[in-house]
């Protein structure tokens, strides 16, 4: 009788499953409907009908979407930041690692160690603040004191388009490079110093060593984090691209990505069908992306790929 | 786990530690002299202005040697406290009730998945991991708490959305207990009588000190940061977190004396000192996040380094 054996099962792990019901019904609210919800997407929203009683819409949310110059805005923003980003991070957080491995004084690195993983703590709000002081137009600090030195005049920041691709990666990189470099400098400290000792040996200076033996050997920690990165490729910090722009609509050229669009589509233009279709959009795009890109790494070596 | 201390790089040959002071060593204590500088230099300026004279910032703008040294800002803050201590409330309850019960539910549902002999862990597994892979969106996520249930301006909505359990700290925990606990352990102490819920709080959690200090510390983090649902859900004052007070001062300082709860601010509004009043208010915001900064950077680092190991 099988149903009975199940039954012998399911009471042996009753305690387990009670254990995991919490959890699993977070995960359904949180995580699960919303899931469902994609159907907005496809729907007129009506708020009289409710969701489900709404008509349907086929793809016309999606054409409304594709037809705006937005949907390219904030596709090629949201791509080329992050993989801006993505390289940045790697070469400045390996670097990093790597230096701060090759200090002898074990305090003074240590110093180093915390006072670059501070900003990585900051809220996005508080880093808004931080960037305002540089920044605003009347009393910040560039134009006060920095552009005069070179004869330039001040600038209006906070509407000024072309300026923030750097600020913003500027920004990124301060926030964080400090903590993706302890993740390196884990993997480094851990690998075996008898590699190190036989190429001294064998007369290997520091840039053979760093290229020939720690490079390869930390190659798994760069892979899996850099695959992590490829996988959001979609998705950005809101607050980075919301919070530090302090949400100027003059510079949305060049700092409105798909999350802030999204955003902005449902709570100040109330357009719930464009943006869940740019949401979906986002989503599908995103899923497709982390699942190439694993079987791209599983091809090549598959013990780095993440499933 | 291999580090479970802080990283600190490898000091080899402590004996000739005086022939080593070279100039190769120099070079590399200059460049993180300079980035150490750079890293920190924007939080200077923040202190900096803080503690500027207002008429001085008219003036000569921010500069990172205040021309007078004031406490305005702060005094100005000092006489509408209450609703900054208010939203101190609010962010301290958030983040320890928040926190408590979101490490809770996460240690509840990584133990089952990591028993190798529960014959379900690898659909609750892939249930977990799902999350990570795909998601609805932000549209459909606010309406499944505006719509299904209303959490709209009250504390749920700053504790619920979003940030109580995430699969990335599941499956960090399910490592760590798998990796940490032997089998043995488990099947001893049902041998001797403890029941499955005793086993977990008795002898899981204390053994797992490390992962939980891990993840209470990432989750504690992220709720003290939050503004993003106090952005979304809440538009009642009483329910503002501390962030979110900050970055409506940001916007526009006469904010905090428009919410103010002491009366009579008309006559204090005339001599707002606006720019170092803003700053004072970041400094005041990130104060206690850096105060406990030196006393729990060793278990960031350990968390981080945890997090690097392929969960």
């Amino acid at each position: 009788m099988p149903n009975s054996s199940i039954w012998k099962s399911f009471r042996k792990y009753k305690v387990l499953l009670l254990m995991l019901l919490p959890g699993f019904l977070y995960l359904l609210l949180n995580n699960y409907l919303p899931m469902f919800g994609v159907v907005i997407a496809f729907k007129n929203i009506n708020y009289a009908q409710g969701i489900w009683g709404s008509d349907w819409n086929g793809f016309k949310n999606f054409e409304f979407l594709f037809r705006t110059e937005d949907a390219y805005i904030i596709t090629r923003n949201t791509i080329l930041y992050n993989l801006t980003f993505i390289v940045i991070n790697l070469v400045g957080a390996v670097t990093l690692a790597v230096l701060l491995n090759e200090i002898r004084a074990r305090l003074a690195a240590r110093l180093y160690q915390s006072l670059i993983l501070l900003p990585y703590l900051f809220s996005t709000v508080i880093v808004g603040y931080l960037v305002y002081a540089f920044l605003s137009a009347d009393f910040g600090f560039l134009n006060h004191r920095v552009l005069p030195l070179f004869g330039m005049e001040p600038l209006v920041w906070y509407s000024e388009a072309k300026v923030w691709p750097y600020i913003l990666v500027i920004v990124n990189t301060w926030k964080s490079v400090g903590y993706l470099s302890i993740i390196y400098l884990a993997a480094i400290v851990g690998l075996e110093k008898e590699y190190y000792e036989a190429s001294r040996i064998d007369g290997a200076n520091k840039w053979h060593q760093f290229s020939r033996i720690t490079i390869p050997l930390i190659s798994p920690v760069i892979v899996i984090m850099t695959l992590l990165q490829v996988g959001r490729i979609f998705n950005s910090d809101f607050g980075l691209f919301y919070q530090v722009t302090m949400n100027s609509g003059s510079i949305l050229r060049t700092t409105n990505v798909i999350d802030t669009y999204v955003y902005r589509a449902l709570i100040q233009l109330g357009d719930i069908g464009m943006s869940s279709a740019a949401g979906l959009f986002q989503s599908v795009v995103g899923f497709v992306l982390v699942l190439s890109v694993n079987l791209i790494v599983r091809k090549i070596n598959k013990d780095n790929a993440l499933f | 786990m291999r580090n479970t201390s802080v990283i600190t790089p490898s000091t080899t040959q402590t004996a000739t530690r005086q022939q080593k002071f070279s100039v190769y060593q120099l070079l590399l204590h200059i460049i993180f002299i300079i980035t150490s500088i750079l890293v920190i230099i924007p939080v200077i300026l923040v202190l900096a202005v803080s503690f500027s004279d207002e008429n001085s910032i008219f003036i000569e703008g921010y500069s990172f040697i205040p021309k007078k040294f004031s406490m305005d800002a702060y005094t100005y803050l000092w006489q509408d406290k209450m609703a900054i201590l208010h939203a101190y409330g609010v962010s301290i309850s958030v983040t320890v009730i928040g926190g408590i019960i979101g490490l809770l539910l996460t240690a509840l549902f990584a133990y089952p998945i990591s028993r190798r002999d529960f014959p379900l862990r690898n659909v609750f597994s892939f249930y977990v991991f799902f999350t990570i892979l795909f998601g609805g969106g932000l549209v459909p996520w606010y309406m499944v708490f505006t719509n299904i249930i209303d959490v709209k301006d009250s504390m749920i909505a700053l504790i619920l959305p979003g940030l109580l359990m995430n699969g990335f700290n599941v499956l960090i925990m399910r490592t760590f207990f798998q990796n940490m606990v032997p089998p043995s352990l488990i099947e001893s102490a049902t041998i001797d009588g403890a029941g499955e819920f005793r086993i977990w709080w008795q002898i899981i959690m204390p053994l797992s000190l490390p992962v939980l200090a891990t993840i209470g510390l990432f989750s504690t983090l992220g709720y003290w940061n939050d503004w993003f649902n106090s952005l979304i859900f809440v538009s009642d004052a009483k329910w503002y977190s501390l962030q979110y007070v900050m970055q409506k001062t940001l916007l526009d300082v006469q904010f905090l004396s428009q919410h103010s709860s002491s009366g009579g601010t008309s006559a204090l509004l005339a001599a707002v000192p606006t720019e170092t009043v803003r700053m004072a208010m970041a400094i005041i915001g990130a104060g206690p996040v850096v105060l406990a900064y030196p006393f729990f950077q060793r278990y960031l680092v350990q968390g981080l380094t945890i997090g690097a190991v392929k969960g």
